[in-house]
């Protein structure tokens, strides 16, 4: 489609986007005046009946826990789907007894590839990577902070493993390449992102054996503004947060692997 | 809804424009991150703190990241069959 054509389109369909647009703003309610019914009912009762002071998250990880629990497992089937569309075909050690690649592997050490650094760019200079260590440090107590105080302020689990995620790309792009390498590459990763998104159904699960509905909240539900209140809201939160860092450090690393590691793809 | 919401509303509106019209990959990663701010603060002031945070942690530093690590990764498989190419031309210069 060339310009001129899709100009004429955006003339023709603009305007009556436009006018749909307007016509549905005119609509809306007032800035304030909040029509539903539910959403004074939780305002009213999340407190009360959850000593949840984070009626948003009380609703995410309670009252509408089996459609979070949904959001999780997309999560971890796209990282699934990720890993294995980036999946490293060829096994290194295999290539060496083929004459042909010598000379591949002659081109791949001419650029001048130490294990461990990034070549395409200037090495960081030391104020802006002890900088970005003060940085690290903050990112992760602010991560857990959200994490952990989900269901009293804004936050919970999904802003905090994005939050803790970044904590360690902070370390890659302070050129310490190798630490991130420590931390993103180890196979207990997996783990731990699998174990943070079967725990969430296994605390789902938890309330059957008692007769009670799935993701029933059975646990105490403590004292309100406490830490440890709210009963299942805080601790499936923190599964949420374990699953996330993990999920966002594994597709970091396997999106970053072939550049850390300097290997040259053979098509 | 005070002139400050207006402002942001209009803020918003302007930066959506512009990473749509940046061309370079590159800037509208970074427009796009920009966006994602003007975003969270815009919900922020509209009274949603949660949706603020998720749209901070999603849509200024998640979703930037990804694409940027999607680049830089393309990149460097350009960039090192490129390298191939050289060295194995030079090799055969050796031989000669």
């Amino acid at each position: 489609m060339s310009e001129r054509v899709r100009l004429r389109l955006f003339l023709v369909f603009g305007p009556i986007f436009l006018g749909l647009y307007v016509y549905a703003a005119m609509n809306l309610p007032p800035w304030g005046h909040y029509r539903g019914p539910y959403g004074d009912a939780i305002a009213r009762l999340a407190v009360y009946e959850r000593h949840a002071t984070d009626a948003v998250n009380a609703i995410n990880y309670d009252y509408r826990g089996m459609d979070t629990l949904g959001e999780e497992f997309i999560l971890f089937a796209a990282v699934v789907g990720v890993m294995l569309l980036l999946r490293r075909e060829d096994a290194p050690t295999k290539e060496k007894k083929k004459p042909g690649s010598d000379a591949d592997r002659e081109g791949a050490s001419g650029m001048a590839r130490v294990p461990g650094t990034v070549a395409d760019r200037p090495p960081l200079s030391e104020t802006v990577r002890a900088a970005m260590i003060l940085a690290t440090g903050l990112t992760v107590i602010f991560g857990l902070y959200i994490g952990l105080h989900g269901q009293l302020t804004p936050g919970g689990g999904f802003q905090a493993g994005v939050i803790l995620a970044t904590a360690a790309v902070l370390v890659y792009l302070a050129d310490n390449t190798e630490a991130f390498t420590r931390i993103a590459s180890a196979r207990v990763l997996e783990a731990v992102e699998a174990m943070g998104a079967s725990l969430y159904a296994l605390i789902g699960v938890l309330p059957l054996l008692i007769g009670a509905p799935f993701l029933t909240n059975i646990l105490p539900l403590g004292t309100t503004g406490d830490v440890f209140s709210s009963g299942n809201i805080a601790l499936i939160s923190a599964c949420v947060g374990v699953e996330v860092t993990a999920a966002f450090l594994l597709v970091t690393y396997t999106y970053l692997e072939e550049i850390i590691r300097g290997e040259v793809p053979e098509k | 809804m005070t002139w400050f919401g207006a402002g942001i509303l209009v803020l918003v509106g302007v930066s959506g424009f512009a990473v749509v019209r940046t061309r370079d990959v590159t800037s509208q990663i970074i427009s796009l991150g920009f966006y994602g701010m003007l975003t969270a603060l815009m919900f922020f002031f509209f009274q949603a703190p949660d949706v603020a945070l998720s749209q901070i942690t999603v849509g200024a530093v998640a979703l930037p990241l990804m694409v940027m690590l999607a680049i830089s990764r393309m990149r460097f498989r350009a960039n090192a069959k490129a390298a191939v190419g050289k060295g194995q031309q030079k090799k055969e210069g050796e031989y000669e």
